[in-house]
């Protein structure tokens, strides 16, 4: 992928000077960094080349003809922003009904809004990473949220990207910014799907979040890229004093994908958790990394990651703790446990804590094995074939992260595609 | 426990670094530089056969091409190492061979250090030891390395009769060439990392242990490392074979003169377990630490790696870690062997402004291995205390498992405590656990002891005793004294 071809600074439209130079910036520190190596200690376990290797374009053509009930969440009742190919399309979206004190607009038309110079870039910017430099490079899709101080938004908004374009592989850099006043509520829901398991794309997707005192944000990653497409997601999130912050993350499609969550508990007493899930089976290969920072004091953070590998997939799980020495009083929790279901899949995990205080409680855990054979020989002796037992536990491993998400209809969606990707699972019918 | 009198006379008696005196013995210098003619000096210093030159040089020549590897995490970081400013060899200027003829400035030297060379004493002279009847008189043989060279190895006639080979590594090339040509470099090879490629070409001694098939080695081995001359470094190598059914335990302790300059140690251990052995490696590290703003003290550089290679063999490694500037370091076994095992107890502690990162590698090859790991990190002052450790269980490790415990304490506010595992898992049947926790030390912990008249730091001294007990408890018993007074020595200072 050259920069040329995902990077048409000059061609972007009206733009404030700040935009300009962020863009600018940010080119620059691409070209000196250019994409991450496996020699770079963040990226050892994941190899890009097979995303720079191909020749991606800014956009391709697109169909007019989309069905989307196959990509909605049912029984959602939310806002719904689409992207098809990394190009909003306002005639198949709906951002009504969010009610008063909360806007939500495309990025780009939302550049002029105040406060938004200072924050665009803010937390991204500080990442030395190739993709996300190149993100900060390329913004133009994707919305700009913002419930303002008090409010809170009245449904929960579905940010859904498609990909469409089965001919030219197109690569996307959907950028979204949210924004939660002091005391505001807000549910995002970030998802990314194809319309067949043939098509060859790239999301290099940023979030960054800002929650204001006692704002409560709950964000959604679905990553169900087609298994021949890749996606690299990074959230950042910036919280300030009381507030709490729950980021879900469920990675069930991609070739190689990338899941970034970087928080950074900036005020005191603020929470966050950090839920996820990683089903991968063939040769997928899913990786997540957590850089959680504890920058003020009593704050609380809690991290609980899940990962199933089959066939000849494989899994990362890196979670960085940091508590600075202003973080006296932290106290976080980090859990990573994993399931290997084929003797080719691979895991690699790598808790990490790095602590400068010590009024702090902070523990991880990290587990791999397989299904107990002693519980499936439990269910077994009661009657239940060997599949179903496996099946069941498999589930009842994940099953504990979709009980944190807040959004029934997404929980259900999720349980309903994890278990049809588990091996022998038809016959299994589980009420969530 | 250690009471707080204790650590006051201790430490009144010898002012912060107990170890710190110089010995003033004509020594021979290899002159400062690092070039093919200073591998080829060392080799002909040592009567070194043809052979072991031919592969000191080849070390020497991959070293030349390789970079001083940069992902280890000390947040002070360290100056740039001259390789060009070290001698590479120093030696006492008279060879000595019976006790009667060592020097007896040597002599003096150890046993201020609390290290007998007359057979007569038992080690360390520790009170705890001799008072109790069951252990008095249980002689540990020792060699004593004095910077590039062994001074002397008690105890040989004995260990012969047993049919233990123990000697300084250099009188083994001599002596049993096949056994050292066969094994060295049989684990950690010449080309392995920066540092041991180092030590390939420049290794000048070290301790030699061959425990033959069947044998229970009668005693423990020892060796005692001290770095005395200026502008030095050590470069040790110690080799361990024990073969089938064999077992033996080895202790290792080392000290250096205070001095404001670094000082560089880059030992290699090998150790290779056959069928059905035992080796249980135990390490009291206290090298020179540096003052309290960072100036000076010795940089731990240690490559060490065991390998199970029989069916149930089984390596076990422990080590105290309280000395050096900069101790970097992973003693690591290799799992080859069904059902074999390897173990990993570390305490480390870094206080002033020392800096660890330490830990270990397991590396499952064979069915059914098992590790167990158990780290403690100790933080205080303004140390840098990193546990980095490895667990991979490859294709072929089924039923493979590993139990991972690391924990820090972490003792005053200008410290840190890290923690960076990987663990890597390649089949389905292995299982790896990893648990991990950092704090402070409970405060109710602490109440209770000063409720009941316990001083501040006699507490925290008990408290951290307790927190390190699980460690202290595979060292063998004089040692784990040893280690227990050294530790609240190196705490002294980090409370109130």
């Amino acid at each position: 992928m050259t920069m040329q071809s995902t990077v048409e600074i000059e061609a972007m439209p009206e733009q404030p000077q700040w935009a300009r130079e962020l863009r600018e910036s940010a080119r620059a520190r691409f070209d000196k960094i250019g994409y991450p190596s496996t020699a770079d200690e963040r990226w050892r376990f994941t190899n890009v080349d097979a995303i720079t290797r191909i020749e991606w374009a800014a956009d391709g053509p697109t169909s007019d003809d989309i069905n989307l009930d196959p990509f909605q969440i049912p029984d959602l009742d939310a806002a719904l922003a689409v992207f098809i190919d990394g190009q909003l399309r306002a005639d198949l979206s709906d951002l009504s009904g969010l009610g008063e004190g909360v806007v939500c607009e495309p990025l780009i038309e939302a550049l002029s809004r105040t406060g938004v110079a200072d924050r665009l870039g803010a937390q991204s910017a500080t990442l030395t990473d190739g993709f996300t430099a190149l993100n900060d490079a390329s913004f133009g899709s994707g919305l700009y949220i913002e419930v303002q101080e008090g409010f809170a938004a009245h449904r929960p908004i579905h940010v859904l990207s498609l990909a469409t374009s089965g001919d030219t592989p197109i690569a996307a850099h959907p950028r979204n910014l949210i924004v939660a006043g002091k005391n505001a509520r807000v549910q995002v829901i970030e998802h990314y799907n194809a319309v067949s398991d043939e098509i060859v794309n790239l999301n290099n997707a940023v979030t960054e979040v800002f929650a204001d005192e006692d704002a409560f944000v709950e964000h959604y990653l679905l990553e169900r890229e087609s298994e021949r497409g890749y996606n690299i997601s990074t959230l950042f999130i910036r919280q300030g004093a009381r507030s709490v912050v729950h980021s879900h993350t469920v990675l069930l499609g991609g070739a190689i994908v990338r899941n970034n969550v970087v928080p950074t508990l900036a005020g005191e007493k603020a929470h966050c958790l950090i839920n996820g899930l990683y089903v991968a089976h063939n040769e997928q290969h899913l990786d997540n990394q957590m850089r959680v920072r504890h920058a003020a004091p009593n704050c609380e953070s809690r991290q609980y990651y899940k990962g199933i590998m089959n066939d000849k997939s494989r899994g990362v799980f890196t979670g960085r703790i940091i508590v600075d020495k202003a973080g006296q009083g932290t106290d976080a929790i980090q859990t990573n446990r994993n399931m290997l279901l084929s003797d080719d899949a691979r895991v690699n995990a790598r808790p990490q804590l790095e602590i400068y205080a010590d009024d702090v409680k902070c523990t991880h855990g990290a587990t791999t094995g397989r299904v107990d054979d002693e519980a499936v020989f439990y269910f077994r002796s009661r009657g239940l074939s060997e599949e179903v037992a496996r099946a069941m536990l498999i589930y009842a491993f994940a099953a504990e992260g979709f009980d944190r998400m807040q959004l029934a209809p997404v929980r259900r969606l999720l349980a309903a595609e994890m278990i049809a990707k588990l091996p022998r699972a038809e016959g299994l019918s589980i009420e969530v | 426990m250690t009471t707080t009198e204790e650590v006051a006379r201790i430490s009144d008696e010898r002012r912060e670094y107990k170890f710190g005196f110089v010995t003033d013995i004509e020594q021979d210098f290899a002159p400062p530089g690092l070039d093919e003619s200073t591998v080829r000096f060392i080799s002909s210093k040592k009567n070194e056969p043809a052979w072991l030159l031919e592969w000191r040089l080849k070390a020497f020549r991959k070293w030349q091409a390789m970079t001083e590897p940069e992902w280890v995490f000390l947040p002070y970081g360290y100056p740039p190492i001259d390789y060009q400013a070290i001698s590479y060899y120093a030696a006492p200027k008279a060879g000595p061979k019976s006790l009667d003829e060592v020097d007896p400035k040597l002599l003096e030297t150890y046993e201020k250090l609390g290290i007998p060379l007359s057979e007569t004493k038992t080690l360390l002279g520790i009170e705890g030891a001799a008072e109790s009847p069951a252990d008095a008189r249980r002689p540990v043989a020792v060699d004593a390395v004095f910077d590039s060279v062994s001074v002397k190895t008690t105890f040989q006639k004995e260990l012969a009769e047993a049919g233990v080979i123990f000697c300084p590594i250099s009188e083994a090339v001599r002596d049993h060439p096949e056994l050292v040509q066969k094994y060295l470099g049989s684990v950690v090879p010449y080309s392995d990392n920066y540092f041991a490629t180092l030590n390939s070409a420049v290794f000048s001694d070290g301790s030699f242990v061959y425990v033959p098939k069947g044998v229970k080695c009668p005693m423990e081995l020892s060796t005692y490392f001290r770095i005395n001359a200026r502008n030095t470094g050590q470069f040790e190598r110690t080799l361990i074979i024990a073969e089938e059914g064999a077992d033996v335990s080895y202790l290792e302790g080392c000290t250096a003169p205070m001095r404001d300059e670094n000082q560089l140690h880059a030992a290699v251990v090998e150790l290779v377990a056959m069928k059905d052995a035992t080796i249980k490696y135990s390490t009291i590290q206290n090298w020179y630490p540096g003052d309290e703003n960072g100036k000076g003290g010795i940089y731990n550089f240690v490559t060490k790696r065991g390998i199970c290679k029989g069916d149930r063999a089984r390596i076990s490694w422990t080590q105290v870690e309280t000395g050096s500037a900069i101790t970097w370091k992973y003693p690591s076994v290799i799992l080859q062997g069904d059902d074999s095992k390897g173990e990993f107890y570390s305490v480390a502690l870094t206080n002033l402004r020392q800096q660890a990162d330490t830990g270990t590698k397991m590396i499952h090859i064979g069915k059914n291995t098992t590790s167990t790991v158990v780290s403690k990190g100790i933080s205080a002052g303004q140390g840098q205390n990193t546990y980095r450790g490895l667990i991979q269980m490859n294709k072929g490790a089924k039923n493979a498992h590993n139990y991972t415990q690391c924990d820090s304490i972490l003792i005053g506010d200008q410290c840190g405590a890290h923690t960076f595992p990987y663990v890597d898992i390649r089949n389905q049947t292995a299982t790896a656990e990893h648990e991990a926790s950092t704090t402070k030390i409970a405060e109710d912990q602490l109440f209770y002891c000063t409720a009941r008249g316990i001083s501040e730091e006699d507490a925290v001294s008990l408290l951290v005793n307790g927190f390190c007990k699980e460690v202290f408890s595979e060292l063998p018993m004089e040692f784990a004294v040893e280690a227990n007074k050294l530790l609240a020595v190196s705490l002294e200072g980090s409370v109130g």
